[in-house]
């Protein structure tokens, strides 16, 4: 960037570009395991379900494609009384499957780049 | 009452993802709750223009199978509290929208919202057919160039008589957005004038669109037009669309880059 450049909004054409090789890094990744995120939250809400009765409808997930790792976001609605059951073992479970998408996102991010 | 809007234009290019985000950008910043829904399927394309594309989890065909419920697939604009995305599979194949499927998540739209706008693929095959099937109004966008007039002669007769409204003897509300206008070119005589292509395709006017670099700037972002930069020539075009779409009479005019004090002085030196 010139010392020019400092002082100049990024043009519209770098931020295309830039949005386009994130976006298609991780499309290319995708392709081979394209309903991950799908499956992902299958299983979640199963070993969720072994402790306490969920809506598959009040659970809402969020997908954010980063550089490099995606990071997926679940908001489940627990119904009342079912939090003081939430114990230490289904919130260790949790984590290991948060843990285990997290690790598999960053790999295929690594596959695309 | 919700109503139900297809863009189409049976050729490709013309301008129906740009004219589908600024339309839905436009009738929720005029205060109404509006879904753009991508039926692009296989070639989504919608998500990026709308800069939604990497926050993408559940598409139309994971609605329509039954996988995720319409509110778990709906993407909220984070400008624009009202205004949803329902972005097309990027994976499968445009058979797996089944029929039935598609009018079951097209009632529950109409249920939620006051606009659902349609963005058509390209083409007059059953991808473009689905768009339309279920509209009560339509967009037939064209650029002043003749292949582009003759498709859209084409999506006319389809609108006419594959969708819904016309198996039922109904009339299907149609509306031309003429895009890519140079009325620099259109007064040389070198394009296609506008009173040629009202003429050819018998179809009321909605907006002119005049060719301008804010389009394409717009979408480098991510962001529809009449958000990016509202008051550029083609984001009043379209919002005077939109306003037309509910019902305002507005004044049909092209609407011209408006230029500042320096630009003038400058062109005017220059000539």
């Amino acid at each position: 960037m010139s010392i020019l450049g400092i002082f100049q909004k990024r043009s519209s054409g770098a931020v295309a570009r830039d949005r386009l090789q994130l976006i298609l890094a991780h499309e290319r990744a995708e392709t081979s395991r394209p309903d991950l995120v799908l499956q992902l939250r299958e299983e979640i809400l199963a070993v969720i379900a072994n402790h306490v009765s969920v809506e598959p409808d009040k659970v809402k997930m969020t997908l954010e494609r980063g550089e490099g790792v995606s990071t997926l976001g679940l908001d489940i609605e627990l119904p009342l009384g079912a939090s003081g059951r939430l114990d230490a073992k289904l919130a260790a479970k949790i984590a290991q499957v948060a843990e285990k998408a997290g690790a598999e996102a960053k790999s295929a991010a690594k596959k695309a780049a | 009452m919700a109503k139900v809007l297809v863009v189409t234009s049976g050729k490709g290019g013309v301008g129906k993802t740009t004219t589908t985000a600024a339309l839905g950008a436009a009738l929720a910043q005029g205060g109404k709750s509006v879904c753009v829904v991508d039926f692009d399927v296989g070639l989504r394309n919608l998500d990026l223009v709308m800069g939604a594309e990497r926050r993408v989890v559940y598409d139309l065909i994971n609605v329509v199978n039954g996988d995720a419920k319409l509110p778990q697939a709906l993407i909220k604009d984070k400008r624009l509290e009202t205004l949803h995305l329902l972005p097309a599979s990027q994976t499968r194949d445009k058979d797996a929208l089944t029929d039935a499927g598609v009018a079951r998540v097209m009632e529950e739209l109409r249920d939620k919202f006051d606009w659902v706008v349609c963005d058509s693929p390209a083409g007059i095959e059953r991808g473009a057919q689905l768009a339309m099937h279920h509209a009560d109004v339509a967009v037939v966008v064209t650029n002043p160039e003749v292949s582009s007039v003759r498709d859209s002669d084409r999506i006319i007769g389809l609108l006419d008589s594959k969708t819904a409204k016309a198996e039922k003897g109904e009339e299907m509300e149609k509306h031309l957005i003429l895009t890519r206008y140079d009325p620099n070119r259109a007064d040389r005589g070198d394009m296609l004038k506008t009173e040629d292509v009202l003429e050819i395709l018998s179809i009321p006017l909605l907006a002119i669109i005049p060719e301008s670099q804010e389009v394409l700037r717009a979408s480098n972002v991510g962001c529809p037009v009449t958000l990016n930069n509202p008051l550029c020539a083609p984001a009043r075009a379209y919002a005077d669309a939109a306003r037309r779409l509910n019902g305002e009479t507005v004044p049909m005019t092209l609407p011209t880059e408006r230029k500042s004090f320096l630009d003038k002085l400058f062109m005017r030196r220059a000539a």
